[in-house]
Parts: structure tokens; C-alpha cells; sequence
């Protein structure tokens, strides 16, 4: 039955020196006005260092190439997709978590606004998107829809069809003071 | 206090939803973010080929890497598993399915080495060292070439056909004679897509030494279902698997069939030790290889029509194409059959349903699962007709659309159309977005030669399946109605919780379950507690507990109200006894100490916490004859089902039908050739709401997903079985810049088959994919083009008009006239 046969070996690669021999960098980040010094593998990524190191969870991965936003922080208040950072390019820098909206307890407007709007189902997207939303009310505090639109065009979101994060956005911009 | 008389009706309201206030402030807990003592980290080594022999495998080099545990191939598995049950009978049947590749490779992605290191990182490394010699065979992509055989992929059976069978009623020939015109469609094509969840698949396992259980943590949308696999496949008690699930980031059913990697991680499990092992998919193994939608193709379709264009009956030949492993299947090639009219009114009927293998990812039941293809079918033989007869869209539907005094309806299958108003909709939809205004628009945007079409989709999402439909497929298989179950009561301290059978991935069932409760209890919705997620152990799941198909407003709803009913007899027995008075005079509500319940002749009540004090621990009070009075109530719901005629393949395979009807108006740029969407309205009726917000809400993800699948997001194969749309940078699935802005419009027409009147809904019936081919043929046919496929980017609208590839109208349709 098989007519043609190609034989093809994966080519061995050489193996990688083993982990103690990679120098381990010591950086230091402030996450949500906290600062941490700690040593990471050249190597790892910025969400790897937020999530794993930092046990900060609400900080997502969708697509792990810069595609879809659910990674989505604040970096000196830029917004960066931390799949596609090494945790190094962030040592010295101001990073701000979706666990750093919220002040006291109290929700931010952006965050009371995505849950007033019914701007999320599964809530996956959710934290990327309200950086994304955090960055552009921060310099466009009367964005128009289509700026909106550009604004989340790198987050993805699968549940809500964008129509309640577009009204949530639009809601946020008139509740937030001083972003 | 507040009382019955002043009772509050918190089902029909939009409630924020409870699930909101941990989701926004990123403190969901999704399974990655669960870590363990001694957890441990899986990759898989996977097939670069589509279709290979397996020579040889060298894990040596992987397993020296400081820091790998173990490795885990299919030779190593094979004594200890059964191979995963099989739902199909014979040839499908006799398929032997593996979560690692035994001797053959069948697709591209297909796991072969698993790989278990102390870091990720570490087992990325080591999975890269894995060697693996293959013979490359020839693959086959086309499910038509499959079929011929020349190339098998699962020798055993013999065959690369998985099933077969025909589905036949009314009496076809008779309309074929008597039509005034028959339209013979040659082939229609519905493309291969995925609802690609935000978040992948993820698996954390443990095979316990101490006590030989295997505990789950993840992500899988259907877990009773994924038990009773798992456990045939692992020789293991159902008992001993635990399955727990939390937030989870979508689903749209493609986390159903997460079981064989849950199989491997288990087995990895055992062989570390007992060690929780972890695995969480990239976005491009999620891609390649978790599931995609089925991939259908419509040969020789005929059509009798009347004078007037009312069809009469429909011929064809539907080829489903699995992928590489039934899985999940074939039970998609009965699921159609929910809807074998669709809305219209024809009788007669002969579909003749093949599904094969090809040397591609495998299926799995993808939002608007088996019912979508026939559906979108279904609207493009209606619309190809229309514009065939030069009869109108939106007259060609009022012809053939039931009608709404005709429901209860039954379908020629035997199913039950519950309720629905098809013409309604259409003046809801047609007002929305100002039908005769876009007409003269069309007309003047014409004459300057812009091609601008609308464009109609009508569709179903039919909900809470009667599982006897799998005895169509398989007169052996063992189901057969459809059940959940849900637990109501006081907790010792007088708080109300729930529990239900059901895996929300957004749907916000805490929220609703808590608005059925309310009502029922005639308390704040504040004060009930729903548990998140699902988990064998509170032992409200059934054999069909999960979330998927369209049913939790019905099957899971009914559970809760009846678990509430049932907690709520008990309490008012208990206070009736405790008041010294009798039921009748109990009344339920809220005062001072909270909710309680009160005797209206003595005004004397008795709180929450005095009930549950009773009950849990000062029993000593209760009489004997109380003494089965738990105030903790489990309830199995079950639909009122009957088994289907497996010979005739009769019967009622689903108990309720939610409609939604599209419009779209799109402009294709003549020099770019991209479509855009100028206009949209989408209209649904899923009978009585139970939260309107939570209902829009899952018909703008529904409309985003059908307009992304129509338009973007397609599973792309080359001949030789690569996937070329691996990451969402080739896949791309709809964003915030493509999505239209969305008119949403609704009607009610309330279910006579559930308690609330409500139907199941969510899947959507992938209407935009009908309205966008609809929208996309108005504005072609003058150019002679036919839309012969479910998915249409700037790319095939190029090779349709320019290349003239597809869409060859003379040859692709005919029109016979009968004097
Ligand atoms: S995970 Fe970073 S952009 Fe998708
Ligand atoms: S809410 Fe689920 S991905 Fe956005």
C-alpha cells in the first residue's frame, strides 16, 4: 500500500549544558508597587517570572506568540505582552498586574466596569484586556469606538464577541479619574 | 418581613453574575494555576508526518538530562491500557485508539513520546533530544479520496469508512415527479474550523499510591464523560477517579476530548511515582491536535420545488470527514439529525451519510456541533433555489418556513420542534436593520458596480440530546435519554448551597442556578452559594454531566429547581412542626434574622439556622417520624425520553430548539476582494430567559465565532497533511478591529418541554456562517458565482472571480423545469 517511503531521522541536537551551568541573573522588577529581587534563567519569560515566581495568576497565556493579549501588562506604563518578554528585559522596570487594580479592596472603574457591562464570560481574556483598556484611557480619556477597537486589536477574546468590552471600555472612560 | 405576597421574581432579570468579582481581580483559578508539591512537567514528542510507519524510537539521550524523571512511549503503555472504547459498530468499531502512537503515526501532531522532567523547561529540552525514526507514508487529506480506500490508515478495520447509513422519510420520489423544478447542487463544501478556547488544555494528574486513586485537576468540559473512557481504558474502578474542574477558559465543546492526554498524564503519574504531573498545551499543539470541527461535504444534491418554490423534498449525499480518530464520533452522524428539516416545512427526504478518517487532527464536538453543517447545508439549498427561481430570499424563506401555529411541530425524523415564530423573526431582524433602506442602497451601490449583497441565515440550536440518538449509530451502544443532577440544602449553620453536575466555562451558571434558588426559596440570590466547577465527589453528576450542548437553562436548571423544590418541602415540614402549626400556613422569606420561615396565623417564625441547628446537631429534638428530613436534597433530573426507532431512525432526539435568525449586509471590494460586513442583526428565541444578559451575551460570542469561522478562522492542510494555521498568527481568529458592530434583537416563545419555558442555548447554530454565504451569493450571483463553500476570505473570493476555481454556476448547479 505505502508507495513512496521517505526514511528521515530527526537530527539529534546537542544536548543542552545542564541547568546549574546557565548563569542565573539577578534582576530586580516592581510588581504592583512591590519591589522583588530575585535570580532567573536567561531564558525565562516575563509571564513565566509574573506567574511561577511571583504567584501572580490573573496574568494569562493564550497563544504564546504575541497574538492574542491574554498576557497583556504594564511595563513603566506600556502595555507589553509578557509571552514574548524575557523576565531580564524587565529588571529595573515598573510592571503593573491585573492583582494591582484594584486599591483597598475596592474595584477599579475599569474592573467595575467590565463587570457592570457584562464585559466577560470565562474571564480568561479579562485581565489583558483591562490593561490594554488601562493604557489607552491613559492618554484618551474620550476614545472614540474605533479607537477602542485599535486599542484591543492584540487582545483576543473567544466568549463575548466584543460587544459588551467595547460598551465597558466606553463605561470605564467616563467613571475613570486619573488613570 | 419580606414575604410570598411581595415575592420577587429574580429569574427573567439581568443579575451582575457572582462569577464576576474573582474574575476581575484576577483571582480565578484556572488549572494552570494550580501548583503542587512534587508536581512534575510533561511535553509530548509529536509526529511531524501526517501519516508514518514508526521504526524506531531512542529516548536514551532525553532521559540522561539532569532533571527528566521518566519518559513514557506507546510500546510501554500498551500492556497496561484497553484501547478507548469505540462508539461506532463495525468497520469504525474495530479502530484501535491510543493516547500515544502504538506503531503508526495518523496525523500531524499526534502524540508519540511523553516526556516528565522537574521543570518545563527541563522536559522541553529533553523532548527535543527524543529520536524518533519514521517511514513516511502517503497521507490522505480529502475525505472523497479517503473513501477509495487506496490508502488505510487504521488497517484493522479494513476500511477508512467509519459509518454509513441513510436517513430516509416521506416518500422522496413521489415529490421528484410531481415537482414543477428540480435544482441539482454537485458539491457543497463546509470547511474545518475550531473554536479555539482562549485558554488550552490543561491536565494536572495524580495516581495516588497511598490510596491507588487518580485524582484529576483540569479543564475538561464534559467530565462524566471522560470517566467512563478513562476507566474502561485504564482498567480502573469509576470510583477511583476523581475529576475536579474550576474556572475554565472556554471551551465551545472542544475540551470534551481532552481524555487521552488525561490518560498519558496518569500513566505518567504512575510511573514517577505517584508524583502529580502537569501539562499545560501550547497554543500550537492545541491547534494541531486537541480537536477541530467536523469538515462535511454535500454531493449530488437534489431539490423538487413546487410553482410557487416551496421544495418538496431533498436528496443528497453527505461525506463527514473525523480526522484521524473517531473519538467523540460517530455521533455526529446522527446529532444532524436533530434537525433534518432545519425551520422548513419539506417532508420528504433521502440523505445518505458517510463519515470517513483522513491523515488530519481529530474532531471533536465543536460549537453548533453536526447540526451547523446540515444546517448552513440547509440555507444554502434554500438560498441557491431562490436565486436560482428569481424568487426573493425573504419571500423563498416565508414560503418554506414552518409555521408558527404548526408548533408543536414534528419533524419527518420524529423530532419535536417545541415552539418558535421563524416569520416573526424575520420583521424583528428585517426592522432592525431597515431591510427596504438597504435594498435601495443595494440597488445604487449596483449601478455604480459595487457588489453589495444580503444576505438571510436561519438556524437552530437544539438542545438537551436524547443520547438514544447513538443507538441510530450504533444499535448496541448502551444510552439512551439524557439526565443531571444537582444537591440543594442548609449547611449546618442555616447557609444555602448548591451544587450542580454541570463544567461552566463562562456561562455564569453560579449566577443562574442562584436565581432559580431565589425564587424558589423567595430569598436574595446574595445569600445562596453555588459551587464553582464540577468534581466527582459532591455526587450530583450523572453519566451526562458536563457542559455542552446547548442545555443548561433546561437540564441543569430543572436539577437545581428540583433539588430547591425538594430542600424547600423538607423546610417547611421541619417549621410547620417546630411552629406548631401545619404547612399551609408556612410562608417563606426574610426578617430580621435573616431568611426564615413564619407561620402566617401566629406570626412566629424560625430562621435558617434554627432549621439546620435541628437537623445537624440537636437532633435529639426531632420525632421519628421527621427523621428523614436531611435538608440536604439531591435531585436527578431526567428528560422525558424515549429510545428512537433504531430501523426507521424515528424519534424525539431533542427537547428544545432555539432559533436565531441573521442578517448581513457585505460589500466585497472589487480590487482588494475583501468582504466587509456593513451591516449585522442578529435575533434569537430561546424561549423564557433566565437572564437576559447572560443570554445576550452568549449570542454576541456565538455571532463572533460564526463570523470569525466564515470569514478567517479555517484549519488548513496542504496535501501531505501539514497544518499550515498552527498558531494564531495563521489562524487568526477573530478580533476586536474585524468584529462588526452587532443589532441584537429578540423574541420569546416559551418551551412547553421545560419547567420555565426556557430553551438551551449558546451554541448559536453558527448562524453568521448561513448569513454571511447567504450575503456573500446576493452579491455574486450576477457574476455567475456560486457560493459553494462555508468558508470565504478575500483569497478564495479572488480564485472564485478571478480564477473562476470554484463557483463555476453552470456546471455546479442545474435547473430542470417541468412543463
Ligand atoms: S499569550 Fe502573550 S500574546 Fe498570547
Ligand atoms: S471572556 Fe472568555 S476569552 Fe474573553
Amino acid at each position: 500500500m505505502p508507495k513512496k517511503v521517505v526514511k528521515r531521522k530527526r537530527a539529534p541536537k546537542p544536548k543542552p549544558a545542564p541547568e546549574a551551568a546557565i548563569t542565573a541573573v539577578p534582576i530586580s522588577v516592581k510588581v504592583n508597587g512591590k519591589t522583588h529581587s530575585l535570580t532567573v534563567e536567561p531564558r525565562t519569560l516575563l509571564v513565566e517570572l509574573i506567574r511561577e515566581k511571583l504567584d501572580l495568576t490573573g496574568t494569562h497565556v493564550g497563544c504564546d506568540t504575541t497574538y492574542c493579549g491574554a498576557c497583556t501588562v504594564l511595563m513603566n506604563g506600556a502595555a507589553v505582552k509578557s509571552c514574548t518578554m524575557f523576565a531580564v528585559q524587565a529588571d529595573g522596570a515598573e510592571l503593573l498586574t491585573v492583582e494591582g487594580l484594584e486599591k483597598d479592596g475596592q474595584l477599579h472603574p475599569i474592573q467595575k466596569a467590565f463587570g457592570d457591562s457584562y464585559g466577560l464570560q470565562c474571564g480568561y481574556c479579562t485581565p489583558g484586556l483591562m490593561l490594554s483598556a488601562f493604557q489607552l484611557l491613559s492618554h484618551n480619556r474620550q476614545p472614540s469606538e474605533k479607537d477602542i477597537r485599535k486599542a484591543i486589536a492584540g487582545n483576543t477574546c473567544r466568549c463575548t464577541g466584543y460587544q459588551n468590552i467595547f460598551k465597558a471600555i466606553q463605561l470605564a472612560a467616563q467613571n475613570v479619574k486619573g488613570v | 418581613m419580606s414575604s410570598e405576597n411581595n415575592k420577587k421574581n429574580w429569574v427573567g432579570k439581568p443579575l451582575p453574575r457572582k462569577e464576576e468579582d474573582r474574575l476581575l481581580r484576577g483571582r480565578g483559578k484556572f488549572a494552570d494555576d494550580i501548583k503542587m508539591r512534587e508536581m512534575l512537567y510533561l511535553r509530548f514528542v509529536r509526529s511531524p508526518y501526517a501519516h508514518a510507519r514508526i521504526v524506531s524510537i531512542a529516548t536514551s539521550d532525553a532521559e540522561a538530562v539532569a532533571g527528566v524523571v521518566c519518559t513514557l512511549t506507546g510500546a510501554e503503555i500498551l500492556p497496561q491500557v484497553q484501547p478507548f472504547i469505540e462508539i461506532a459498530p463495525e468497520p469504525g468499531g474495530k479502530i484501535k485508539d491510543y493516547p500515544l502512537a502504538i506503531s503508526k503515526v495518523r496525523y500531524q501532531g499526534e502524540p508519540v513520546v511523553a516526556v516528565i522532567a522537574e521543570s518545563p523547561g527541563i522536559a522541553d529540552d529533553a523532548a527535543e533530544l527524543v529520536q524518533v525514526e519514521y517511514e513516511a507514508l502517503d497521507a490522505v487529506v480529502d475525505a472523497e479520496e479517503a473513501l477509495k480506500d487506496a490508502n488505510i490508515l487504521h488497517e484493522e478495520a479494513g476500511t477508512n469508512r467509519v459509518w454509513n447509513g441513510v436517513f430516509e422519510y416521506g416518500d422522496v420520489e413521489k415529490a421528484f415527479s410531481e415537482a414543477a423544478s428540480v435544482v441539482h447542487i454537485d458539491r457543497l463544501h463546509f470547511h474545518r474550523f475550531s473554536s479555539t478556547p482562549l485558554e488550552a488544555n490543561v491536565v494536572i494528574a495524580q495516581w495516588n499510591p497511598k490510596d491507588e486513586r487518580i485524582y484529576y485537576w483540569c479543564n475538561n468540559s464534559f467530565p462524566s464523560f471522560a470517566i467512563q473512557f478513562l476507566s474502561a481504558h485504564l482498567n480502573v474502578h469509576i470510583d477511583r477517579i476523581r475529576v475536579e474542574t474550576s474556572d475554565i477558559g472556554g471551551s465551545f465543546g472542544i475540551k470534551i476530548t481532552s481524555y487521552p492526554q488525561m490518560a498519558v498524564c496518569a500513566l505518567a503519574s504512575k510511573k514517577a511515582g505517584g508524583r502529580p504531573i502537569k501539562w499545560v498545551e501550547t497554543r500550537s499543539e492545541h491547534n494541531t491536535s486537541s480537536a477541530h470541527g467536523n469538515e462535511r461535504t454535500f454531493r449530488d444534491t437534489r431539490v423538487a420545488l413546487d410553482k410557487d418554490g416551496v421544495i418538496t423534498a431533498i436528496a443528497s449525499r453527505h461525506i463527514d470527514d473525523c480526522g484521524a480518530y473517531p473519538r467523540y464520533e460517530p455521533l455526529g452522524c446522527v446529532i444532524w439529525s436533530q434537525v433534518v428539516p432545519g425551520v422548513y416545512r419539506f417532508k420528504n427526504t433521502r440523505i445518505d451519510f458517510t463519515q470517513t478518517v483522513t491523515n488530519k487532527c481529530p474532531v471533536g464536538p465543536n460549537r453548533g456541533y453536526s447540526r451547523m453543517q446540515h444546517l448552513w447545508f440547509l440555507e444554502r439549498v434554500v438560498d441557491i433555489c431562490a436565486h436560482e427561481l428569481g424568487i426573493p430570499a425573504d419571500e423563498m424563506r416565508l414560503r418554506n418556513y414552518i409555521r408558527p401555529e404548526e408548533f408543536p411541530y414534528t419533524t419527518p425524523n420524529g423530532c419535536v420542534y417545541d415552539s418558535g415564530n421563524y416569520p416573526k423573526m424575520l420583521q424583528v431582524a428585517k426592522g432592525l436593520i431597515g431591510w427596504d433602506e438597504w435594498k435601495k442602497k443595494r440597488a445604487a451601490a449596483r449601478k455604480q458596480g459595487r457588489l453589495i449583497g444580503m444576505g438571510i441565515g436561519t438556524t437552530l440550536d437544539s438542545g438537551t440530546n436524547n443520547f438514544g440518538q447513538s443507538q441510530i449509530v450504533n444499535p448496541g451502544a448502551p444510552f439512551s435519554g439524557n439526565s443531571q443532577g444537582a444537591n440543594c440544602k442548609l449547611d449546618i449553620y442555616g447557609e444555602v448551597v448548591v451544587a450542580v453536575g454541570s463544567c461552566p466555562q463562562g456561562q455564569g451558571h453560579e449566577t443562574t442556578a442562584a436565581q432559580v434558588v431565589a425564587d424558589v426559596l423567595n430569598i436574595h440570590p446574595d445569600l445562596i452559594t453555588v459551587r464553582t466547577g464540577f468534581d466527582t465527589e459532591r455526587n450530583v453528576h450523572t453519566g451526562f454531566s458536563g457542559t455542552y450542548a446547548s442545555q443548561f437553562a433546561v437540564s441543569g436548571l430543572s436539577a437545581v429547581h428540583g433539588a430547591a423544590q425538594k430542600l424547600k418541602a423538607e423546610m417547611k415540614r421541619l417549621a410547620a412542626f417546630v411552629l406548631e402549626t401545619k404547612e399551609d400556613d408556612i410562608e417563606f422569606g426574610t426578617g430580621a434574622q435573616g431568611p426564615e420561615l413564619r407561620a402566617k396565623s401566629t406570626g412566629k417564625s424560625i430562621n435558617y439556622w434554627g432549621l439546620a441547628n435541628i437537623v445537624n446537631v440537636n437532633s435529639a429534638v426531632l420525632p421519628v417520624e421527621m427523621h428523614d428530613v436531611t435538608l440536604n436534597c439531591r435531585y436527578i433530573w431526567r428528560a422525558p425520553f424515549k429510545v428512537p426507532d433504531k430501523v426507521k431512525k424515528y424519534g424525539n432526539l431533542t427537547l428544545t430548539y432555539a432559533s436565531q435568525l441573521h442578517i448581513a449586509v457585505i460589500e466585497i471590494d472589487r480590487d482588494t476582494f475583501i468582504p466587509r460586513i456593513l451591516d449585522y442583526v442578529a435575533v434569537d428565541d430561546c424561549g423564557t430567559v433566565i437572564n437576559p444578559a447572560i443570554v445576550e451575551g452568549q449570542v454576541y460570542g456565538a455571532t463572533a465565532h460564526g463570523i470569525g469561522a466564515a470569514l478567517m478562522e479555517s484549519c488548513v492542510y496542504d496535501a501531505v497533511g501539514n497544518m499550515l494555521t498552527s498558531t494564531f498568527s495563521d489562524y487568526t481568529p477573530i478580533t476586536a478591529v474585524n468584529m462588526p458592530k452587532v443589532k441584537y434583537g429578540h423574541i420569546e416563545t416559551p418551551s412547553p418541554h421545560s419547567y420555565s419555558g426556557a430553551k438551551g442555548m449558546g451554541e448559536g447554530g453558527a448562524a453568521p456562517i448561513h448569513t454571511i454565504s447567504a450575503a456573500l451569493q446576493d452579491a455574486l450571483f450576477a457574476e455567475g458565482i456560486i457560493v459553494d463553500d462555508s468558508f470565504n476570505n478575500a483569497d478564495s473570493l479572488f480564485r472564485a472571480m478571478v480564477g473562476k476555481e470554484i463557483g463555476q454556476a453552470a456546471k455546479l448547479v442545474t435547473v430542470e423545469r417541468r412543463p
